[in-house]
């Protein structure tokens, strides 16, 4: 693999740029692979890249329906933080935003990652006690955020309305070293490390089946032919319930439709990330320009990338009370993708019923922050059979009434 | 945008009348019951690519409860119906299978088996 650097870009400027290479290669699927990842999001891709940095397993095959990163990861609103309430969480966010802080230099990608600083608004009591009470648990965790009073989030986001008709800026959640980066950027950083390795990246190819002989996963039936393997893991978002179906096993899991949409580009008027979590949208600022906007999930099961108009309504109307600016801009694009929500709004990244088949999912509305944590401790638990990480994300958690409880913790977990 | 005709009052009722109730025909389980049963019906969930049977509430409306019969991949409506029914009405499954021969959710399917 030939590296980026500026040295790079000047002696390609001078030949016209006839020397730069593919990032990955596109190969046709092997018989038989050590490990088989399915999905080739950002999970996926952290997963396979982990299990060759980390554990020098190489003999590896991404297997993806469409294109990498073509699903969530490439649809989110890139919102990086690790300021969660429950322990368990916090300690895998964090790892994954700490590894963010680094990531361009370990691909030698630029994923244009901008810690500029997160803000959660408490706009009601409730918020106030249950903001206050995260700030403290996330002391005790080491992650550092901080309690900040109205009069500081004005002078960190001048356009914001501290005095609402109906939700008046209380406070804030603020976390400095939380951010965004670009989402594309993670998921061909990790591709091209990992082919760089010589792991096999398919694209255009869908798994329809999966083969279990014994209890033990054998392998996968694709679109483009059978595929053996030794072990395999599931990363397919919205999808995995019908994954799990393939593999004869059930999940607590409901797929529905989650929007964003971005304004027209405009100058520069807010350098962190705001999220109103009571009005349910939460907005930052591209590097283009354009206003980034999220909002809440559909409250029904979906699973064509759409969702419903009214509920993009809803987030901007909110928004606009809070920050009237917002009413002037234009709307350029709108989308929406699959998201993955369990029962405590918590991941599943886990052993299952099938040997050697591991899944990771659950990410729900807010796995793009996790995505360098999650493969790191997936690529442990499928190398090793276990992670710190991971122990309490186990599928069994439902069974043993020890959830992972951050639907109170976040409302809305972007 | 989601249209459902409210089965007891007849409006065709757009998504912001509504209220989505989650899955339909879930058995309950109480005290007495195991932790299986009690981990089934509280999170295992259908959550299936295609017919799908939920409860939605016809909220800014008469108020009433109902179930709808829809399909996840094309988000086509195939019918709604009462809520004091164990399992969808034979008019609804056959108007399900007309659409998706082969059908089958849960312990309920086209019958052609
Ligand atoms: C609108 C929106 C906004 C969001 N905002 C944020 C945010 O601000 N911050 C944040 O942290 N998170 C956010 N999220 C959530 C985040 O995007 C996801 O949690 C994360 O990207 C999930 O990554 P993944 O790799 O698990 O899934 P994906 O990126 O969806 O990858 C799964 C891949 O599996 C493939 N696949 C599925 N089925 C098969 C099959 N049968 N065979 C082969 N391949 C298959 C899919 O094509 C897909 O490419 C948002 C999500 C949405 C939709
Ligand atoms: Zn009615």
């Amino acid at each position: 693999m030939k590296r980026y650097s500026a040295f790079a870009v000047a002696r390609e400027a001078l030949r016209y740029h006839t020397g730069w290479e593919r990032a990955w290669r596109s190969p046709a699927p092997k018989p038989h692979y050590d490990v088989i990842i399915v999905g080739a999001g950002g999970h996926g891709l952290a997963t396979a890249y982990y299990l060759g940095k980390n554990f020098g397993i190489t003999n590896v095959a991404v297997i993806e329906k469409g294109w990498l990163g073509g699903g969530n990861t490439g649809r989110n609103t890139t919102i990086i933080r690790s300021n969660y309430l429950q322990d368990p969480s916090a300690a895998i966010y964090e790892k994954a935003r700490s590894l963010y802080e680094t990531m361009s230099q370990d691909l030698n990608y630029n994923v244009m990652f901008s810690p500029r600083g997160v803000m959660m608004l408490a706009q009601t009591e409730h918020e106030i006690r249950g903001y206050k009470r995260t700030a403290h648990a996330n002391a005790l965790q080491g992650v550092q955020t901080e309690w900040i009073e109205p009069a500081r989030v004005k002078e960190l986001v001048p356009i914001i309305n501290l005095h609402g008709p109906r939700y008046p800026v209380l406070g804030a959640l603020w976390q400095e070293r939380a951010g965004t980066a670009r989402h594309d950027a993670v998921a061909w950083g990790y591709a091209r490390a990992c082919s760089d390795m010589g792991m096999d990246i398919i694209q255009q190819c869908e798994v329809t089946g999966v083969r279990v002989e014994n209890g033990r996963v054998a392998g996968v039936e694709t679109s483009k032919g059978a595929i053996d393997c030794e072990k395999m893991g599931m990363l397919v978002a919205g999808n995995a319930s019908h994954l799990a179906d393939m593999a004869g096993f059930r999940l607590p899991m409901e797929s529905v439709a989650l929007q964003a949409l971005v304004s027209e580009p405009i100058k520069p008027c807010m350098d962190v990330v705001v999220m109103a979590n009571t009005v349910h949208g939460y907005m930052s600022q591209s590097d283009k320009g354009e206003m980034v906007i999220g909002g809440g999930t559909d409250a029904a099961n979906n699973y064509t990338q759409r969702g419903s108009f009214h509920h993009i309504e809803e987030t901007v109307r909110a928004l606009v009370e809070t920050f009237p600016m917002v009413s002037r801009l234009k709307m350029l694009r709108q989308w929406g993708g699959i998201v993955d929500v369990t029962g405590d709004r918590s991941p599943l990244i886990s052993k299952t019923p099938v040997d050697n088949c591991f899944i990771n999912c659950g990410w729900g509305t807010g796995g793009f922050k996790s995505i360098p944590g999650s493969g790191w401790a997936m690529a442990e638990l499928m190398a090793t059979g276990h992670s710190p990480l991971t122990e309490e994300f186990s599928m069994n958690r439902f069974k043993e009434g020890k959830f992972i409880d951050e639907s109170v913790a976040a409302g809305v977990a972007h | 945008m989601l249209i459902l005709e409210c089965p007891y009052c007849g409006v065709k009722a757009e998504e912001t009348e509504l209220a989505a109730g989650g899955e339909a025909h879930l058995k309950r389980f109480g005290p007495g019951s195991d932790e299986d049963q009690f981990h089934d019906y509280l999170f295992m969930r259908e959550n299936p690519k295609g017919v799908h049977f939920e409860r939605w509430r016809h909220a800014n409306g008469c108020g009433k409860w109902f179930h709808a019969a829809r399909c996840t991949t094309t988000l086509e409506v195939f019918g709604t119906y009462s809520a004091q029914t164990y399992e969808p009405p034979q008019e609804i499954k056959d108007k399900i299978t007309a659409k998706r021969p082969g059908w089958s959710w849960r312990e309920f399917s086209d019958g052609a088996k």
